[in-house]
């Protein structure tokens, strides 16, 4: 028997699973997709404006820099896109436009290509981007209220004097608690100040950013991302659980501890973060173990800003700061190794 | 399903080509090629030269070394070449040459009393075993009367491996369904022969036809007991379908004795009970072939010694040129680079496909993503073990233990960075064994 071509040899294995960068990342853009509609229907087709400008300025910034520097262009693994997406979740709708382009540019130029790309960076691109433009807090810390015609265009600024008067939210829920108050009680300190339910904060009917209002749509993003093994339970049980507890001990202003805890996870910042933000791959452990610590880490830091800090929300920046402990946590929690026990990894170890 | 293990994947186990396919036996080849080593150990030196008439049976080869097993004349005729050919292993080894006179001539040989079948020894066995070339069939090819003989009085667990977790190969599953009541017999041989009192055989749950084959011949075998284990490759490394079934881990560089289990493959069993019920040497070998570029997917009774072309050929011949033909499944299996090697003992599979299956031509690009380390079954983080071999971090790669990593390719077939771990590794222990030689 004769062969028409040479045959290829190569190391073993020789399959591989379907599942690239690229699937997974499109997976991850199939779970944003469910916030995002709700921030549509939440806050209007501006939600959209923005979530688009926020992800075209992300690939054009990182096809750009990477031509720039004659290095082999990375934007069909379609991170790009899920930085984009993330960053835009992170802003209210009345952002200006230009605010995640400069935020785009901050995430992929500075935080992730400078690195080397992806799988470089040691903090979460977005995230990093969300604290940059903090450098503009009138601008993106300008609330209005879901569901009410605001009179906001597509593409124009927003100020407060274009925006309806109603449609203007006085305090986020989280504003309120920070001060003790639920955000169910209408606050004589807050102008204007209207009831928020539980059912509001987990429908996500709450004034706050675009993609972190609901919880209820960002449990199920979270759903699909376990289904689909894109990421493990680990990280956002640890991060949520540990946040659920301590408010639980120690709610604020003598409320019930439960009604607290309840409300403690249903708003802000926490789901998106924990279901998106902590478990991106690149800033976040690799051992289950690892993974724990690192959600307690978030959880614990998140609410000491919130009940100590003059910042109100504390996720981003729990979890900007855990980012930076991802190695220490990968060198010294490590698996136990098959037929290695640990008295002998202690006795054995160099 | 009591213990189970830690890790593992689960491809596509694409048995279906051949599951239901009795084993089919292949009409002898005109010559046989024999290499001396097609077991773990020393070489075999030729005991025939060119010219000598040999018969089927007849033993060919041996070593000097304990650590060894005698090569056996496959097919009856003469040898007509004594010398290095193309193996399995991608080298040239030393072999015997024989042209079939197709008359099957067979060398006399004695089997076993009958009689004294209830109390053989760990000596008698393991005395037969090497007489008729027994290695481990599953793949590694170690000398079973080394395994038999290391055994004695120091384990109390007996196993035998029916997992078959490679994708695409079915002849340990074929054997199980036609020959289970050798497959037990053996196993029971070995058993009676250490003084144990159970079999513990473990088969993956994908197997049902052969779970209930074996169910059924257990019935009035009451020592036999069968643990129906997860579908999850590498189910059938030696060292996790121990941890399955008994729930102990062989340590780091040692052998299942040191936790008191011996492990034997299912064709390894049907060899030792033809080898002391007949005095049958090992000649023959059930060999699956499949694949996308064969046309015709078929398990096999082969020769040893057959040109794996001709194997291809009795499988209906080639679909298309094939792009890849393995040795083996496609998780461990060799790639070959021609289709002039004999199958040899521990071969259980040809495969030949026609196209990529392993997609390594995206950007290699480690995410962090630690499926890698989810899916170690030896429990290390490949990804930092690759990131320490690319910068020949010896110190760290120890301290990481790569030299525990088994090479089972769960990492490079998961990691969604197309990054070929298991090559980096490959590379780095060599240069890790090269560094210490030089450092002498």
């Amino acid at each position: 028997m004769e062969l028409g071509r040479k045959l290829m040899v190569s190391s073993s294995p020789h399959i591989k699973t379907e599942d690239g960068t690229r699937s997974i990342m499109l997976d991850v853009i199939i779970a944003l997709v469910f916030p995002l509609i709700m921030a549509v229907y939440m806050f209007g087709w501006r939600s959209l404006t923005l979530t688009l400008t926020s992800v075209a300025a992300s690939i054009a910034f990182e096809w750009l820099y990477r031509r720039l520097l004659k290095k082999p262009s990375t934007i069909h693994d379609l991170s790009a896109v899920v930085t984009g997406m993330l960053l835009a979740f992170n802003l209210p709708v009345s952002a200006p436009l230009w605010i995640p382009v400069v935020g785009a540019f901050f995430a992929i130029v500075i935080v992730k290509q400078l690195y080397g790309g992806i799988g470089k960076n040691f903090m979460n691109p977005a995230l990093a981007a969300r604290a940059f433009l903090i450098s503009w807090p009138g601008l993106i810390s300008f609330w209005t209220r879901p569901l009410v015609n605001s009179g906001m265009t597509l593409f124009g600024n927003v100020t407060r004097e274009s925006v309806a008067v109603d449609a203007i939210a006085s305090a986020t829920p989280l504003a309120k608690m920070k001060l003790g108050i639920l955000p169910s009680v209408v606050s004589q300190q807050f102008d204007g100040d209207v009831a928020y339910t539980l059912q509001d904060t987990f429908f996500g009917n709450i004034p706050g950013c675009i993609g972190e209002v609901s919880a209820l749509v960002l449990l199920a993003a979270l759903v699909y991302l376990l289904i689909r093994k894109v990421i493990t339970y680990h990280i956002p049980v640890a991060y949520i659980g540990t946040v659920a507890v301590l408010t639980f001990l120690f709610p604020l202003g003598g409320n019930d501890p439960f009604i607290w805890m309840l409300y403690s996870i249903s708003t802000g910042g926490l789901m998106l973060g924990a279901v998106f933000m902590a478990t991106d791959y690149t800033t976040s452990p690799v051992t289950p173990l690892g993974r724990i610590v690192y959600g307690i880490g978030c959880g614990l830091i998140t609410v000491l800003i919130r009940y100590f800090g003059s910042y109100s929300e504390g996720v981003s920046y729990s979890i900007l700061i855990m980012n930076l402990l991802v190695w220490t946590l990968d060198k010294f929690i490590k698996p136990r190794r098959f037929g290695v026990k640990k008295e002998a990894k202690k006795a054995g170890g160099k | 399903m009591a213990f189970g293990f830690k890790g593992g994947i689960h491809p596509d186990d694409k048995k279906s080509f051949t599951e239901r396919r009795t084993i089919e036996e292949m009409p002898a080849p005109k010559q046989v090629i024999l290499p001396m080593s097609m077991h773990i150990g020393a070489p075999c030196s030729p005991l025939v030269k060119v010219g000598d008439r040999v018969l089927l049976g007849q033993k060919i080869a041996e070593a000097a070394s304990p650590v060894s097993a005698p090569v056996h004349a496959s097919v009856s005729g003469t040898v007509v070449a004594v010398e290095p050919r193309p193996h399995p292993n991608g080298t040239k080894v030393m072999s015997v040459v024989i042209e079939n006179d197709f008359e099957d001539e067979k060398f006399l040989t004695t089997a076993y009393e009958e009689t004294r079948f209830a109390d053989i020894s760990a000596t008698a066995l393991a005395d037969i075993c090497y007489n008729a070339g027994i290695v481990g069939l599953g793949g590694a090819a170690f000398p079973t009367k080394i395994k038999i003989e290391s055994a004695v009085d120091k384990v109390d667990t007996l196993i035998i491996n029916g997992a078959e977790c490679e994708p695409y190969i079915t002849s340990d599953n074929r054997l199980m369904i036609e020959h289970g009541e050798e497959v037990l017999d053996g196993a029971s041989l070995v058993m009676r022969s250490l003084g144990l009192k159970t079999v513990h055989i473990g088969i993956e749950s994908n197997k049902k036809e052969a779970i209930g084959r074996i169910k059924k011949y257990a019935e009035s075998m009451p020592h036999v007991k069968i643990h129906v284990l997860h579908t999850k490759y590498p189910q059938g490394s030696e060292k996790h379908l121990i941890k399955a079934v008994t729930g102990r881990e062989v340590p780091p560089g040692q052998l299942p004795s040191a936790v008191g289990v011996i492990n034997t493959n299912v064709a390894t069993c049907v060899a030792i009970s033809r080898a002391v019920r007949y005095g049958t040497p090992l000649t023959t070998k059930v060999v699956t072939v499949s694949g996308s570029a064969i046309a015709n997917p078929k398990n096999l009774l082969v020769r040893i010694g057959t040109p794996i072309s001709e194997v291809i050929e009795c499988a209906g011949g080639l679909k298309a040129d094939p792009y890849k033909v393995i040795f083996g499944g496609p998780m461990m299996g060799v790639a070959q680079h021609t289709i002039d090697v004999p199958i040899i003992k521990g071969t259980n599979a040809i495969l030949a496909f026609c196209e990529k299956e392993d997609k390594i031509d995206e950007a290699q690009t480690c995410i962090h993503c630690g499926k890698c380390v989810g899916v170690c079954p030896m429990n290390l983080e490949p990804l930092y073990l690759n990131m320490y071999a690319k910068r020949n971090m010896f110190e760290e790669l120890e301290q990481n233990r790569l030299f525990d990593c088994i090479e089972c390719g769960c990492c490079s077939y998961i990691c969604p960075g197309r990054i070929h771990l298991v090559h980096t590794f490959r590379t780095a222990k060599a240069r890790y064994n090269e560094m210490k030689k030089g450092a002498k």
